[in-house]
């Protein structure tokens, strides 16, 4: 590429507040560095939409490594963009090419209600943790850490579904706008971890009915949930879940 | 530039010996009984490791919690992005550590700024941290036996350092949240997300609540409690650049300053030597790698100021080592502020790498040829994929480049051994207070002070408050004179701010600032360099107030007027950090005034007239204002100066 930089359409998602009429609206944005991460790019834009008097696009962000999990965006169709395991904050600029079209998008779910252009409503997500993710320990209470050893592959298996960063984006990327892969990774979570034994039933029977209850959609199973993940969550966790949920409505006295 | 307040300011140690100073505190400390804390209510401003531990503990005890954060969710808080560890004193590796070797890790390491019996404390509970952890499930790295793993951190020679891989503040976040959300679930907790705290509700000199503005929908909101816990993290912000959250902001502790609150050692900044350098003028934020890194990671510049060959083409015999050369005894784990400077001092000589010259290398070769790149990538993985997604690089291949920025504060609201602020019923945890980590921080002991404020601290001490105060504060309606006055004077700074109606965005001036900050307030400051800050920080606010532009309105979802309203605030608070960092005469710590030097370029203290800390009093925006000087009593670490030789 050269130093003069990619000249880009932007075309992008406004919407004044979640109970208005939103439409695409076209940008062009000339001499774009390919060193920019995608949100800087977004900066850029809008700085040029304040000198030109016209309202700066709202997109939800944050830390802008990888991990808060507030940015989002749907980019040509894809969550956070083309790259895998890559949050939008950590997609930069020298993934496209000089003259691209990018289409800019809000997570689209009835779970994730929008609340202006490219920001939406997760609170959902926090409804589900309530509704069982965790365990019940009050501060005070701990033996020495020790006490309980783990096995380190039981931990690995642990740190790889805790690893979630609550973003949104498989239930952006399902068609049924589901759930499963984020829930399920917190039951994994605690499953595999003995910590977790004494509420695992009521936990996955809890946190699948709020999963409901939010008007996420069933599973797919066709793992576009996975393939959009930016933390490498694997639908491994969902297939956990499942047999959890199973156990837990058979063998329980919790079940239904 | 300011006033001097007659009397010392009193920190409110309790008596006894260091080992039992919590103890007999603990003991005199009033209680609330069970049945009575559900007739109390609790606001908790702030959701990372310090709010969320809180307002979880809080709500576990019986009273009534609501919880506040300007992010769609608890868990975004910045807390998260925390990588390498959590220091606790568990000694589980036998290599000698003790509740007491933490304790004089943190002392020496704050360079002797610190309240000794806070940080006393501070390790004491160090251990009880790592229990609660384990037990809500935080995924804490294992050995093949099952217990827990450690490694090694700047500053320290035992390994006490807890992780969860290069994501523990995430996990440990998590960990708070998962326990925060489960009282929301058993409705003791009322979450408030996308609020931003914009003032303190004072009646007769005791806190009573907060105004917030609701961010989705620009509504003011007045709420009421018994206590205002305040754990809004830092303001490193105020550079512009720093491997802060963009939204982290200095608003509420400001506001609280405002109503009465001390401000202190506002100057204590924490330079953090391994981040990935600027590379453009649109660069929007610094990205940390993490301070672990250093035990695998050896740190290098060219020892020909001119040699411009790619740095595997260039011999061993070629490398400066320079942190290993100067500090043969810690090595490249030194603390974060000297390591900082030495950088600063090898691009200032010349010898940087890059094409902008301000970087050194941090380079893997060693550790890859000695452990292999599977043990490598076990260890720092998410850390390698992410300097590699920023910078395009294959750090496997080619050595890191990294330069310091600014991470951390130590300076923060002034709080008592209590946590509780100069105005009664204002309780500060975690970053936003300045207790425990003197001029410098070490690597692992915020989130380590976070919990512990949050966990085992505010807890005890919150209950002492209510108890005395509580039965006589009767709650106040939004029409009593000063909720009033604290949602219309809330109201009018949003309208003014709109008001402007100039040419320049708020980003535009938010860069101005840092580049103010970062040139004459950072690594290297003298005294004719912080007065001229002040006097362009002064400059830079008039420019705000009357060439400002937002756009839209106030009453609606507007995250320009959010960006405009913190940089209000930090436009103000710079202000006092020039001039905190201007009459502290001596380097300490992150503070490194150049005329207080050793001959080899150490930090030169001033113990005779500098060993306090300076609690500064609000007078009004541009006003002069008075500094109250708590001393620092240090009876069981000598005085000394800091050696890593």
């Amino acid at each position: 590429m050269s130093g003069q930089g990619m000249n880009l359409t932007l075309r992008v998602w406004r919407q004044a507040g979640s109970e208005d009429k939103g439409e695409f609206r076209f940008y062009q944005l000339n001499n774009v560095s390919e060193h920019m991460s995608f949100l800087e790019m977004l900066d850029v834009l809008n700085e040029r939409l304040i000198k030109l008097g016209e309202e700066p696009v709202a997109f939800d962000h944050d830390c802008r490594e990888g991990i808060c999990g507030m940015c989002s965006l749907m980019i040509n169709g894809q969550a956070h963009g083309p790259d895998n395991e890559t949050t939008t904050c950590q997609l930069h600029m020298r993934r496209f090419r000089d003259g691209d079209t990018i289409t800019i998008e809000p997570w689209r779910a009835k779970a994730f209600p929008i609340i202006r252009d490219l920001v939406v409503d997760r609170t959902s997500f926090d409804r589900v943790i309530s509704a069982g993710g965790y365990v019940s320990v009050n501060a005070g209470n701990a033996p020495d850490a020790n006490c309980l050893p783990v096995p380190k592959q039981d931990q690995e298996k642990a740190m790889d579904a805790a690893a979630c960063i609550g973003c949104g984006a498989c239930v952006a990327a399902c068609k049924n706008a589901s759930a499963m892969l984020f829930t399920s990774a917190k039951v994994s979570q605690m499953a595999v971890l003995p910590q977790g034994k004494p509420e695992r039933a009521r936990r996955v029977l809890n946190m699948v009915a709020q999963m409901d209850e939010e008007g996420f959609g069933s599973c797919t199973n066709t793992s576009e949930c996975e393939a959009a993940c930016p933390a490498g969550i694997s639908v491994d966790n969902i297939a956990r879940l499942n047999r959890e949920y199973l156990k837990a409505v058979v063998f329980s006295d919790e079940g239904v | 530039m300011f006033k001097v307040a007659d009397s010392p300011l009193d920190g409110r140690v309790p008596d006894g010996a260091i080992a039992d100073k919590w103890d007999n505190r603990k003991n005199e400390l009033k209680l609330v009984s069970p049945n009575n804390k559900r007739k109390y209510e609790v606001i908790v401003v702030g959701t990372g490791l310090a709010g969320a531990s809180a307002a979880a503990s809080l709500a576990e005890m019986g009273y009534n919690v609501k919880a506040f954060c300007f992010q769609d969710s608890p868990r975004r808080a910045h807390s998260i992005a925390a990588q390498g560890g959590i220091n606790a004193a568990k000694n589980y590796p036998n290599d000698g550590d003790s509740i007491w070797r933490l304790f004089y890790d943190t002392v020496k390491g704050g360079d002797y700024r610190a309240r000794e019996s806070n940080v006393y404390r501070l390790a004491s509970v160090s251990g009880n941290i790592i229990d609660q952890c384990v037990a809500q499930g935080v995924p804490f790295a294992r050995e093949y036996g099952g217990t827990l793993a450690n490694r090694t951190f700047g500053g320290a020679q035992v390994s006490r350092t807890f992780y969860a891989r290069g994501q523990t503040g995430q996990q440990l976040l998590l960990g708070a949240y998962s326990s925060l959300m489960r009282q929301v679930g058993a409705g003791k907790v009322t979450l408030m997300p996308r609020r931003e705290m914009m003032d303190l509700i004072v009646d007769e000199g005791v806190t009573r609540g907060i105004v917030c503005r609701n961010l989705k929908t620009g509504e003011m909101e007045a709420h009421t409690g018994h206590a205002v816990v305040l754990a809004t993290g830092g303001y490193g912000n105020v550079f512009y650049l720093s491997t802060n959250a963009k939204g982290c902001n200095v608003t509420a502790a400001w506001r609280c300053h405002r109503r009465g609150a001390y401000f202190a050692n506002p100057c204590y900044t924490q330079i953090h030597p391994t981040c990935i350098p600027v590379s453009g003028d649109y660069q929007s934020k610094l990205t940390l790698m993490s301070e672990s890194l250093r035990n695998d990671g050896r740190v290098w510049v060219p020892k020909s100021a001119d040699d411009n060959r790619a740095p595997n083409e260039i011999p061993e015999d070629d490398r400066d080592y320079y942190l290993e050369r100067r500090y043969p005894a810690f090595g490249n784990m030194v603390p974060r502020d000297v390591a900082s400077r030495a950088a600063k001092e090898r691009c200032d000589a010349g010898f940087g790498v890059g094409d902008t010259k301000q970087a050194v290398y941090l380079d893997f070769k060693h550790a890859i040829e000695r452990d292999g790149e599977d043990v490598i990538r076990s260890k720092y993985g998410n850390l390698f994929h992410m300097y590699q997604k920023i910078t395009a690089e294959n750090p496997y291949q080619v050595p890191m480049r990294i330069y310091p920025a600014v991470h951390y504060t130590m300076g923060g609201l002034w709080v008592d051994y209590n946590l509780e602020s100069s105005v009664p019923g204002l309780f500060v945890l975690g970053e936003a207070n300045f207790s425990d980590h003197g001029a410098n921080r070490l690597g692992a002991s915020a989130l380590m002070q976070g919990l512990a404020d949050g966990y085992f601290v505010l807890p005890y001490t919150v209950g002492d408050h209510i108890g005395k105060h509580g039965s006589s504060l009767k709650p106040l309606g939004n029409d009593h004179p000063v909720v009033q006055e604290a949602l219309e004077s809330a109201t009018s700074r949003v309208n003014s701010i709109l008001a402007v109606n100039g040419t320049k965005s708020p980003d535009s001036i938010h860069r101005q600032l840092g580049q103010i900050m970062w040139d004459k307030c950072g690594m290297a400051r003298t005294a004719a360099g912080l007065k001229q800050a002040a006097e362009e920080i002064r400059g830079l606010r008039d420019v705000f107030w009357n060439e400002v532009k937002v756009l839209g309105s106030g009453d609606s979802f507007n995250q320009n007027l959010e960006h405009a309203g913190r940089l209000a605030d930090f436009l103000e608070f710079a202000e006092l950090f020039a001039t905190d960092a201007w009459h502290r005469e001596e380097s300490c710590g992150g503070h490194f005034r150049e005329e207080h030097q050793t001959e080899d370029n150490e930090a030169r203290r001033d113990d005779d007239n500098f060993c306090y800390a300076a609690a500064w009093e609000f007078q009004g925006v541009g006003e002069q204002p008075v500094l109250h000087k708590e001393p620092m009593e240090f009876n069981e670490v000598a005085l000394s100066t800091r050696s890593y030789k």
